[in-house]
Parts: structure tokens; sequence; C-alpha cells
């Protein structure tokens, strides 16, 4: 008895001891930084050129405009844009000293190689298309499984698997919800309580929007009455490609024989709608089903508002802000001379589809282009104008899942990623869910321009989170490490301000602190806790710029 | 059509209230600040007619049974166990389970023929708390949001749109902004969580100190109407201040209520929730929504109704009757309702499923007549049709309070898709307004 005694409380120490150890000393395996490469000269010239033809475009605008430009960000700025826009988190002080240890002129591009080996990407892009492709409804219950989705759709872009490929099986796979992550797309749509069926004109909506960025539902009641002289018959048209689409104790099937039926506006009777394509029916070729037909017509590589749609998305998850918006509303026709594409717009297309739709490629070139790298601020005045055309890089908010990651990745020294500690990734989950709660979700409107909310400012003032994540806590918080092992108060002070801002202070910032840090009626650890309440709580943090 | 109605008396008639002297003779809501009454006042000097200025909805999620509650059909078929009893009003008879609403049904109108095209929660949810139905071109506001856009309110510095045990789909400001989102709140047992500072005021002083030094920076070189035209940081930040040093908070918070009040409403969640909901109403909040979830009653049904109405029914009856003796019921609509009803038929399980084709809201307050019934259900358990005389579209009742509100909600907004939207597509249901 007491050998099994003694037996339960060695298997019980061991337990303890590897999730203290884990958390205190985490043994890690070689990190992305030290596997990640930047692109040699000759990839980097060729990114280079193409970010030069996108550039071309800005210039002849800022050009005939009249506008100054502003100058390059610093280095560190346009780090923290990638790590807010591809990871949803600020860099850490792990980070960007490893970063600093590199000879410069390839660390962006080291930084992209980086952040394309980093799950944080996978995870956090996929999440961004996800809220195009299904919405954040729950969903049907059992054969929508969202959590699944997204690891397929994450499993893909760590992959970088070809855009064209990955939104065909979207549109057309067949199989069960679990094991054919892709039909979730299809299964979302059904509506339980009804006809147990995928919902043709749900899907058609989404198709139009989140793969051709046009807004062809907004005829899907009655033909555009706003000067467009698309049918309703064209809504339906297309929907009627998934009309074939049933669930199935296999899951996801075709039905061959399947039909749809509508009644138009002023038709008295229901009418067996056709399937058919808005635009470009040229493009429109034979296949074994129905989703086939579209899924090859949508991701052809003539069909250009395919890749537009994404180039738009990509470039608004990138940067905050989309080339043209509504994030989602692309004309179809026209061109950057005539005034109906923004700058950048068509020279991406271009490259996009003639390199196979590869979406680490069409980041590498975005960030390379003059218009990303530059300033929000300038020694000239900044305008709406310089700012609506990216002669100076616009300021935008931070969506809510960037606000909690920054927050937790401020927080510590030590990068948060999917190498840190089983329970570091629990209570990080937890918060990040609780805080959104209260914090509030953006929805799948992500990139429209919301204004802030008093019950955010109460949140990140007085809620839980933020006290946590600053008081007294040697384990956990940087601030209390501060206060400890930081040499003097002008390092405190770097360190705070290069894990909350991702800067260096200003000499006025580091003389104003410095006077706050000698204050004797509080101890160090709440003084340091004071500066990075003060600074989570500033425009710099909460806004992307 | 069936319209019921009665002007006066009965059980419950004015006399009923009158039992409530304890009350009054308080001074109504006395453990408020007096700023209530300052707002009262400023209220009365509005001279916009409209005979309500704020909006109570008590939002029944998972789908209340309109047979258990204020539709009964004992003795039928589709009746189930549930009896039906007296109310002040009379002709118009409810279920045994809701006594103390039966008393101020009087107070109250029914809608008894609702029907929508909804059957699923998160839709149903959708197209009842905003009168639209889900349209992936853009999210429609909730009555609260709208009825904060459209009216003002005048030394207010709490927030104006308040959800109360908000549920997976609260009120929010949809294409009009998240700052016409609904302030969410749970159990008003206490200070709201985020309100209380975590330092000593002088502390947290130096720290809105320590604010503006980073603030200068930021706005350095940038758009010079950064702060006034894009971020309004400081100046939201200001607003939550305001609100953390304000008297108004005490109206979150239900403890200082007499106890016998707060009996009244029934010491349960809910009952609290609708108690704090008559508290900020007085304190000049335009919209609360209170929610009692837990009514998707797929199995045992009787049992699961009963015990959600065991909490509603106590609560609605007291809100009902506070307001009125604090004289604000004539300018608040109360709205009584979930996404959907019941199925008349009784599942194998005991349960009823989801019923969009006929259940029942309740209105009272502002410029509904209280007493009016309208539409009627099928003993037989038949679908109504939206032709059926009687039968009311959820847009219907949308364009009901925004009209005893005295918003015209023929209004177009400007979407941001660029296509007019009208406040409502609903047409006042003229039978229940006086």
């Amino acid at each position: 008895m007491w050998l099994r005694n003694l037996l339960f409380l060695g298997i019980c120490g061991i337990a303890v001891s590897a999730v203290v150890g884990g958390l205190v000393v985490p043994q890690r395996p070689p990190q992305v930084a030290e596997i990640a490469h930047p692109l040699d000269e000759n990839q980097q010239n060729e990114i280079q050129a193409v970010a030069d033809r996108v550039d071309e475009q800005f210039q002849q605008v800022w050009s005939d405009a009249g506008l100054e430009i502003a100058s390059p960000a610093d280095e560190l700025t346009q780090i923290r844009r990638i790590s807010l826009g591809l990871t949803g988190t600020v860099p850490s002080l792990e980070e960007i000293r490893v970063l600093e240890s590199r000879s410069k002129g390839d660390r962006l591009s080291w930084w992209l190689s980086k952040t394309f080996a980093d799950r944080r990407y996978g995870d956090f892009v996929a999440e961004r298309l996800r809220r195009a492709y299904v919405g954040v409804e729950n969903g049907p219950f059992l054969i929508y499984r969202g959590r699944r989705f997204l690891t397929w759709l994450s499993d893909q872009l760590m992959e970088n698997r070809p855009y064209d490929q990955l939104t065909r099986e979207l549109i057309s796979d067949n199989g069960l919800w679990t094991d054919a992550p892709a039909v979730n797309f299809v299964t979302a749509t059904i509506d339980q309580d009804g006809n147990q069926r995928p919902d043709p004109v749900k899907l058609a909506g989404r198709v139009t929007r989140a793969f051709l960025a046009t807004r062809l539902d907004c005829v899907q009641c009655h033909d555009d009455n706003m000067g467009g002289d698309l049918k309703q018959s064209d809504f339906h048209e297309l929907a009627s490609f998934f009309r074939e689409a049933e669930n199935s104790f296999v899951g996801i099937r075709d039905d061959t024989r399947a039909t749809y039926e509508y009644q138009y506006l002023y038709d008295d009777d229901t009418t067996l709608v056709p399937s058919q394509v808005p635009f470009n029916q040229n493009l429109l070729q034979e296949g074994a089903t129905e989703r086939e037909r579209l899924a090859n017509w949508v991701t052809h590589p003539e069909n250009r508002p395919f890749a537009r749609a994404i180039i738009n998305r990509m470039w608004a998850i990138t940067t905050g802000k989309p080339l043209i918006e509504p994030v989602d509303s692309i004309p179809l026709n026209g061109s950057f001379e005539t005034g109906e594409y923004p700058p950048g717009l068509e020279p991406l297309t271009d490259d996009f589809i003639a390199h196979g739709f590869d979406l680490q490629r069409l980041i590498r070139v975005i960030v390379a282009t003059k218009a990303f790298q530059r300033d929000s601020r300038a020694d000239f005045e900044i305008t709406a104008a310089h700012e609506e055309t990216w002669a100076a890089y616009p300021v935008t908010r931070l969506r809510p899942e960037q606000v909690i990651g920054a927050i937790q990745q401020a927080a510590v020294l030590k990068t948060l990623d999917a190498e840190s500690h089983i329970l570091t990734q629990l209570i990080n989950f937890g918060e990040h869910n609780d805080f959104l709660k209260r914090y509030g979700d953006a929805g799948e409107d992500e990139f429209a321009e919301q204004g802030g909310t008093i019950p955010q400012r109460l949140l990140m003032m007085n809620g839980n989170l933020v006290k946590d994540r600053t008081k007294d806590n040697l384990v956990r918080n940087s601030a209390t490490r501060l206060a400890l092992l930081a040499p003097d108060h002008p390092a405190t002070i770097e360190i705070a301000f290069l894990t909350t801002l991702t800067r260096r202070p200003s000499q006025a910032e580091i003389e104003y602190f410095v006077e706050r840090l000698r204050d004797d009626t509080l101890n160090p650890r709440q003084k340091a806790e004071d500066l990075i309440w003060a600074l989570l709580n500033s425009s710099e943090f909460a806004w992307n710029h | 059509m069936t319209i019921q109605h009665s002007p006066s008396g009965g059980c419950g008639g004015p006399d009923h209230f009158s039992r409530r002297t304890l009350l009054k003779a308080a001074g109504g809501l006395p453990w408020l600040t007096p700023l209530a009454a300052q707002l009262a006042a400023a209220a009365a000097a509005d001279k916009s007619g409209a005979p309500a200025k704020s909006v109570i909805v008590l939002w029944m999620q998972g789908g209340p049974s309109q047979l258990e509650t204020f539709d009964p059909h004992p003795g039928k078929m589709i009746g189930g166990d549930t009896k039906r009893i007296a109310t002040s009003t009379p002709g118009v008879e409810i279920s045994h389970l809701m006594p103390s609403t039966a008393e101020v049904m009087n107070r109250i109108a029914l809608l008894r023929g609702v029907t929508s095209r909804e059957g699923d929660h998160e839709r149903a949810t959708y197209n009842m708390k905003t009168g639209y139905r889900p349209d992936p071109t853009l999210i429609h506001p909730t009555i609260g949001a709208v009825t904060c856009h459209e009216l003002g309110s005048v030394g207010v510095e709490i927030p104006r749109h308040v959800s109360i045990f908000p549920d997976q789909w609260p009120a929010h400001g949809g294409f009009l902004g998240n700052k016409y989102d609904a302030f969410k709140m749970y159990d008003p047992r206490g200070d709201l969580p985020d309100l209380p500072r975590r330092v000593a005021d002088e502390r947290f002083a130096q720290r809105r100190q320590d604010l503006d030094i980073l603030e200068r920076s930021f706005t350095r070189g940038r758009r010079s109407d950064l702060e006034q035209n894009r971020t309004l940081h400081l100046a939201t930040i200001d607003k939550a201040i305001t609100m953390m040093n304000s008297e108004q908070i005490k109206a979150f918070n239900i403890e200082d209520a007499p106890q016998s009040l707060r009996a009244d409403f029934g010491e349960t969640p809910f009952g609290r929730g609708c108690l704090c909901a008559a508290q900020l109403i007085e304190t000049g909040v335009r919209c609360v929504e209170v929610t009692l979830s837990g009514w998707d009653s797929h199995i045992n049904n009787h049992e699961l109704q009963s015990g959600r109405i065991a909490e509603l029914d106590p609560a609605f009856s007291a809100l009902v009757r506070l307001l009125e003796e604090r004289d604000l019921l004539k300018s608040t609509v109360v709205l009584c309702g979930g996404e959907f009803g019941r199925t008349p038929r009784i599942n194998p399980a005991g349960g009823r499923d989801h019923w969009p084709h006929g259940f029942s809201v309740a209105l009272a307050g502002g410029g509904i007549r209280g007493g009016a019934c309208i539409g009627e259900t099928d003993p037989a358990g038949s679908k109504v049709t939206p032709d059926l005389a009687g039968s009311v579209g959820i847009a219907d009742i949308h364009a009901t309070i925004y009209q005893t509100l005295g918003i015209d909600y023929h209004h177009m907004y400007d979407t941001p898709i660029g296509r007019p939207m009208a406040i409502s597509e609903g047409k006042p249901i003229a039978g229940i307004l006086t």
C-alpha cells in the first residue's frame, strides 16, 4: 500500500514539476526566428519590381493631386504593422532584440519569412477569411464545425496553398464536415429548422462578396434600382449553381437531378431557374457538377474580379484599410486610368494571377510598396487626402482581437506563440474570449470604420485583464520584472515603450517618466505598473499607424 | 380580426395601484440621485409631444410558448396542462401561471397573431430585435440604437442604451455604429465591474496626466483633426471618467431599493434586472433590454416554461406598476416577447418546438392602449398566415413603437452600402394605439 501511495505521490510530483518547469523554464524547440531566411537577392528584386509598378500608379496619383508624401516609417513601425496585420499582436521584446541583431537590409524580408513560418499567421489570417466566407454566426448544430473549418483554413495558409485551389475546394468539395473541412462553407448555410438543405441564396451571396467582391446579393429581391444593370435573375441564376448540393449521411454531395425554383418580384408563379453566371459567361465550362462549374469559373485566371477580391482583402488585413472601400465591393469593369480602380490594384492583379495565386508573394509585394512603408506623420500638414491616397499611412483603429493580442504580448517579454507552454496558451485563450465578450467583437464587417466606445475605455482603464497584466506578478508581468531587473529608469522606460508601442521613447518622454519613476509615494512595482497602464491606454497603442 | 378593449375598471383598475402607498409616501425612487428629478423635469419640458421617450425590452430568449403565457387554449388538443384565468381586462384571459400579470392586463396590449419567417434562434432574434430579416449586405440597428440615434438626451452621464443579462445577440448599433451598441451589464447587485477605479483617486488622476504626455507625442506630425474627427480617444476616456464620477451610476445598482419593492419584482436575477431597468429609465436612459433566457423547451415544455414564467410574472407586473406609480409608464414603452413562439403540437418528449407562425407579444405604456388584444390563434393549431385578420408582422411592431416615440419610421437612413433604408418598413398597429 505504501508503495502505491509513494508511486502516486511520485507521479503527482513529476506532473507538477513538468507544469511548473514548463512555465518557468520552457523547453523550446528551434524557433521560427532561427529557421526563417530572407529571400535571396534575385527573389527580392523580383518582388521589388512588382512593387515599383504598383508605386508608379501611386506616384501618379500623388503628383496629379499635388500631394507631398510622407517619409518612410522607421523599421520598427513597419514591423509593428506587419505583426498586427498578420498575427494580431505586437512584436515581443524578444523578437525585437533578434531583429535588431540582424544586419540591416534584409530585415523586412526576414521578418516576413519568420511570420509565414509562425502558426499565429495561419490562425489570425484564417479567422479574417473565415468571417468573409461563413460569417461569425454559430451555424447549424453538429453539421457546421467552425473550429475544424478554421484549423483547415489555417493549415492551407501555412502551406501557402494557391488561393484558386483553396477556393475551388470551398465551393465544390464533398464529404463530411469533419473529414472534408472545406464543406463547412456549404453546411454553414443549412437551415436545420427548414428543408435541411444548403441554402443556394446564402451561398450565392457569400460567393459574390467573398470571392468576387461584388454585391450581387443586393439584387436578390428586385432588379438594381440604383442605376446599375443587374437583374434579380442574375442573382438567382448564380444561386442555381448550388441547387444540387444536399446534406446526406455521407456529408455534402450533389444530386444532379435537383432543380431551383424562384418566384420573381412581379411574377405570379415560381420559375425554374437555370444556372448562369452574371458576367464573363465565356469562361464558364462544363463540369461534373454545377458547383464544380461555378468553382472553375470563379477561379478562372481570366476572371479578374476573383483576384481583385482577395487582393483588396489581403491589403486590408495587412494594413488595416482596404485599397477600395468597402472591402467587398469593387467595380466589375474599369481601369486605373479611368478612375474606377485605385492605384496598385491592377498591377497586383496581374502579378497575383501570373504567379499562381500565391498569397505570400502578394503580401511581400504589398509590404515592399512605398505606399505601405509611408510614415503616418510628416513635417507638413497631413490631411484626409494624404491618408486616402496612401501619401501618408492611414491611422486605423485596432480590431478587438488585435487589442487583446497586443495586451497579452505587451505584458510579457518573451514571445507568446504556438511554442508557449500549454497552460500559458490556455490562460491566454480564456482571457482572449472574455475580453472580446466585454470589448465587443467587430463581426464580419471588421474593416469598417468604427469609433471607440465608453465601455471599451472603462474596460481598458479599470478592467480585470489590464489590472492582472500590470499588477505585481514576477512570473507573468513585464511591469514587475522591469521594476526589479531594469538597471535604471531610462532602461525601464525604453523597455516599456518597446513592449507596448514597439518604439523607443522620445527624449521628452524619457524626462517626463523618469520624474514619475522618482515619485516616492509609490513603490517601484506600482510605478512600473502605472507606466505600463498609461501606455496600454494610449491612442498609440489602440491604433495602427 | 379580434379587437378586445376595456377602457377601465375591473380588477387592476386605477384604484388597484394605490395599494402601493408605501412607495408613493417615500417619494418614488428616493434612493436614487436627485438628478433623476432634474432629468424628469427636463423631459417634461420636452415639447415634442411624443407620449413616449424610452423603451424597455423584456427579451425572452429561446422562444416563450404563447400557449403557456398569453394565449392559452386549455381543453384543446394543443393546450397542454395550462389553464386560463380572467384578467383585469374583461374578455381577455391568460395563463394561470401569470396571476400577477393578469392583474395589470388593463395596462397591457396583447398581440396574439404575430408571425415571422424565421425559425432559427439567431436569425429570428435578429429579426425581432431589428425589425428586419438578416441581410448579408448590412447589419440593422436594434430598437434601442434607433431610439438613441433619433432622440437626444439632456444631462445624462451614463450610457443611454443598456442591456442587462445580454445573451449571445445583444442589442446593437448595426450600421449606425458601435457607439449605439448597448452597454452590457449583469446582475445589478452591487457596482458595475469596470466602474470602480483600481487605484486611489490621486493616483488615477496622475495616470490620466501621464496619458496627456503620450497623446501629445502621438498627435505630433499627424493629422491635425486626429483626435477631434478620428480617434476621439481622449474624449471617450473623459466621458468614461465622467460616468465613473457620476451620481447617476447609482441607477445601475438595486441594493439601495426597499426590500419590499425588491420582493415585488421577485428576488431573481431577472426581477432585479427589471427593477434596475426602471431606475435607469428614471435616470434618463433611453432603452433598456432585460433578457430572461431558458425558454427553448424542446423537452418538458410545461415544466421549463413554468419555471421561466415564475420569474417573468412578478417582474413584468411589478415593472408596469412601478412605472405607473412613478408616472413613467406613459413615457415608456414596454415590450415583452421572444424571437418566436412554440408549436401547438406537443412532441413525444413533452416539448414544443419553434413556431414563428402565430405567437404572442405584449406591449404596455407609451401610447399603447392597455387592454387591447389583437389577433387569435386557431385552437386546432393551424398556422396564422400574414393575410389573416389580426396577424401582425415583426416590422409592424417596430413601426408601432417608433410611432409612440414620435420617431418618423419612414425616415430613410443612408447606409454604408449606399442603399437608403427606412427605419421601419412596417405599419403601426392602429388597434393598440391610443
